[in-house]
């Protein structure tokens, strides 16, 4: 028989290996799912997850690909995995994403036509704070009434995707438009467009932010009391409060970071590769943030990695979904599997697997 | 409902569940520990009649007055091992702890000093309980000078944890209730609390004192992060959190491979004396300790006891809470009990006999003692 026994600390060597192991597993269970599907399965894995980088054909157009979707989901995974260290179950980062783009794409549409430096800069504010204020709803429900910040937050990405809806339909669809749904270009408005800076690199400023997020997410948990507070309060929340850490401070911080963070995302995509506010703006890389924080251990520089690699997965999806028409939602699927093995396997980290054999008890430590 | 019930009589509850099964054998672990001298007394009257009855008893417990009033065969247990056996009725208190150390004791000694002026006060304190099985502090009001220890004893679940937590600021009071060395403190939290001297070493060692997957050196940064410096300007430095939690090590003899362990890697006694010893270095103007040597082998237990009197002879006033009375007995200047979320008033501990103590715990204590 199994058994699992507890380890006296938290094996180090399984927290690094417990991602990497869950992507094989989820390559070669991707893989029988895809020969199910009727398709060659070694194809559609080389399609996916190496074609869009190495391959001559595919290359030139996807490498670039991997910053721009990679960008917002470091960005706002960085965001999230301050909240999930404390504890603080942040699921609507996909709404935060969509108000924060509304907002932003507001503030251009405001100026539009006038140029000037201040429109970009004020742009990423709005965003920052749109996201902000979305998240501040369950924030303030929490502290004031306790309620469940996961069904919250969640519930509002549907209440944002409305507003998405009426936004691209109403109050800020191109009144140039002959009446399609969608906004302006913000793209081709050039005080608030948000353009690669070095060609043919797919970075721009939502890339240097992502970086920058990275940096902050670093320090903050690594070096500054906060981060060693939201530590604390994730993982012995009666410790936190002894030490001085007041709850309901540590949710309005980290949802409101969190928030923030999916706000600027979600203002660099509409000025950037979304090009304007339409309908189906949202890609789902608020949810998809999630994994990657997951993946990344929750640290900065396992996001950085997590977030190249779901960009991949993304990029090489439309890739498997156009050469081998494998239907579409075969890749959230894969996504979903990722999450699944991951933490399965985390049980490894703090357990680990003892064979016992009836009628012999087992050894002592 | 058994949930309304006191510890005590919960616990008793569960002894006569046990009784009225007429039981051939009955294994009893630490059933005292929830019960008042004379409660015990009655609980020992009842084995005596069942062993004459021929029914065989399996005591086990760390309270060894109790091993020698009752037991006619001793096991002496050291970390799952047999390292002896005896007849406790031939053996002293001590040569039955030295059997159960392995080494000789120490035990504690202090000159007691003149009081010096009042550095605690709590004047009426009454708080609701935070949670649905807690208990509500009733009209609480003590006051604990420099250089005194005062013991609070009182039976599980009467408000001591309730007790601490309004001390340490982790629920808040009236800004008038507590008082620290003429300051009005009760609406601190407690980093503000910490600030000013007041530290707290909570009873539940893993999730509430140390932050069970965090590193010594995270533990030590807990509560030591503003007095010891450890942060400035926001930043943390780990190097000097480092430095604090091996010094705690060195100073308190921590057994542990070093400052870079998780606190749940460590044996109860060990992260006691870390616990404790992470208060003490920060040198508190006043230290409230709840339950210091709970599940610590009687060397920890008496370096630990030792450690209290030495601050409080060094001028800090310290309030130990404890349900072992023997242990109150040995470290404090003044007694008082908690029963039912009331204070007893204090009563100087030299000449407190059993009967006065029982009768405090019980809640029927005598005429109020002017305040000490």
């Amino acid at each position: 028989m199994l058994r699992l026994e507890k380890r006296p600390s938290p094996s180090q060597a399984w927290n690094y290996a417990t991602p990497v192991l869950a992507v094989l597993l989820t390559m070669i269970a991707g893989g029988i799912l895809f020969a199910i599907l009727g398709k060659n399965p070694f194809e559609a894995i080389r399609l996916i997850f190496w074609d869009p980088l190495f391959s001559e054909q595919f290359g030139s157009y996807s490498r670039p690909q991997l910053l721009i979707k990679a960008g917002p989901l470091i960005l706002i995974a960085c965001g999230l995995a301050i909240g999930f260290r404390a504890g603080i179950w942040n699921i609507g980062a996909e709404g935060q994403y969509i108000v924060g783009a509304l907002c932003a794409a507001a503030v251009a549409l405001w100026f539009f036509p006038a140029e000037s430096v201040l429109v970009f800069p004020l742009m990423i504010v709005a965003g920052a704070l749109g996201g902000w204020a979305w998240a501040m709803i369950p924030a303030i429900l929490k502290t004031r009434f306790n309620t469940n910040e996961i069904l919250v937050s969640l519930l509002l990405v549907y209440v944002a995707e409305k507003l998405l809806a009426a936004a691209a339909t109403g109050f800020l669809r191109n009144p140039d438009g002959a009446g399609f749904p969608g906004s302006r270009n913000i793209n081709q408005y050039p005080s608030a467009a948000n353009l690669e800076l070095i060609p043919n690199t797919g970075l721009h400023w939502g890339g240097v932010a992502a970086f920058a997020a990275v940096l902050f997410t670093y320090v903050m948990l690594q070096r500054h009391i906060l981060g060693f507070h939201v530590r604390l309060a994730g993982q012995a929340p009666r410790a936190a409060r002894f030490a001085g850490v007041a709850p309901a401070r540590l949710v309005l911080i980290c949802l409101g970071l969190g928030g923030a963070f999916a706000g600027m995302a979600g203002m660099f995509e509409v000025a950037g590769p979304a090009r304007l506010i339409s309908i189906d703006f949202n890609a789902g890389y608020g949810f998809t943030a999630i994994i990657v924080a997951f993946l990344g251990r929750l640290h900065p520089v396992g996001i950085v990695l997590a977030g190249l690699l779901l960009a991949l997965t993304y990029i090489g999806g439309e890739l498997a979904q156009f050469m081998l028409s494998i239907p579409a939602a075969a890749i959230q699927v894969f996504q979903g599997m990722l999450l699944f093995f991951l933490l399965a396997l985390d049980v490894l980290s703090n357990y680990r697997i003892r064979l016992a054999l009836p009628g012999r008890t087992s050894e002592a430590k | 409902m058994v949930g309304d019930l006191s510890a005590g009589e919960r616990q008793r509850v569960e002894i006569i569940r046990c009784l009225l099964q007429n039981p051939q054998l009955l294994i009893m672990d630490e059933p005292t520990s929830v019960l008042t001298p004379q409660e015990v007394d009655i609980l020992f009257r009842t084995l005596r009649q069942l062993r004459s009855e021929g029914k065989s008893i399996l005591y086990i417990s760390h309270k060894l007055e109790e091993i020698r009033a009752i037991c006619e065969n001793a096991t002496v247990l050291r970390l799952g091992k047999v390292v002896g056996r005896a007849d406790p009725r031939q053996e002293s208190a001590r040569s039955l702890a030295e059997m159960m150390v392995g080494q000789s004791l120490h035990v504690p000694t202090r000159e007691r000093l003149a009081p010096g002026r009042p550095l605690l006060a709590v004047r009426d304190l009454t708080l609701a309980p935070q949670s649905a099985f807690g208990t509500a502090l009733k009209g609480i009001t003590l006051t604990v000078h420099a250089g005194e220890i005062l013991g609070i004893g009182g039976v599980a679940g009467n408000g001591q944890d309730e007790l601490l937590a309004a001390l340490s600021g982790e629920v808040r009071a009236p800004a008038g209730a507590i008082e620290m060395d003429g300051q009005k403190v009760g609406a601190y939290g407690p980093t503000a609390r910490r600030a000013l001297g007041l530290l707290c070493a909570p009873e539940e060692r893993l999730g509430h004192a140390a932050a069970p997957d965090m590193s010594l050196t995270e533990n030590a940064l807990l509560t030591g992060a503003w007095r010891e410096k450890l942060v400035s300007r926001g930043f943390v430095s780990y190097a000097k959190a480092r430095d604090f939690a091996e010094r705690v090590i060195l100073r308190f003899d921590v057994r542990t491979p070093g400052p870079g362990v998780a606190a749940r890697a460590l044996s109860g006694g060990n992260l006691q004396k870390f616990v404790i010893g992470r208060e003490i270095l920060q040198k508190p103007t006043v230290l409230v300790v709840n339950q210091p040597t709970w599940g610590v082998d009687a060397s920890a237990a008496a370096a630990i006891r030792q450690a209290l009197l030495d601050l409080a002879h060094n001028g800090a006033a310290v309030v130990v809470i404890s349900q072992d009375l023997d242990e109150l007995l040995e470290v404090a200047d003044h007694f008082a009990a908690l029963n039912g979320g009331r204070l007893s008033a204090p009563r100087p501990v030299p000449g407190l006999t059993m009967d006065q103590i029982g009768l405090m715990l019980g809640g029927a204590e005598g005429e109020p003692h002017a305040a000490a």
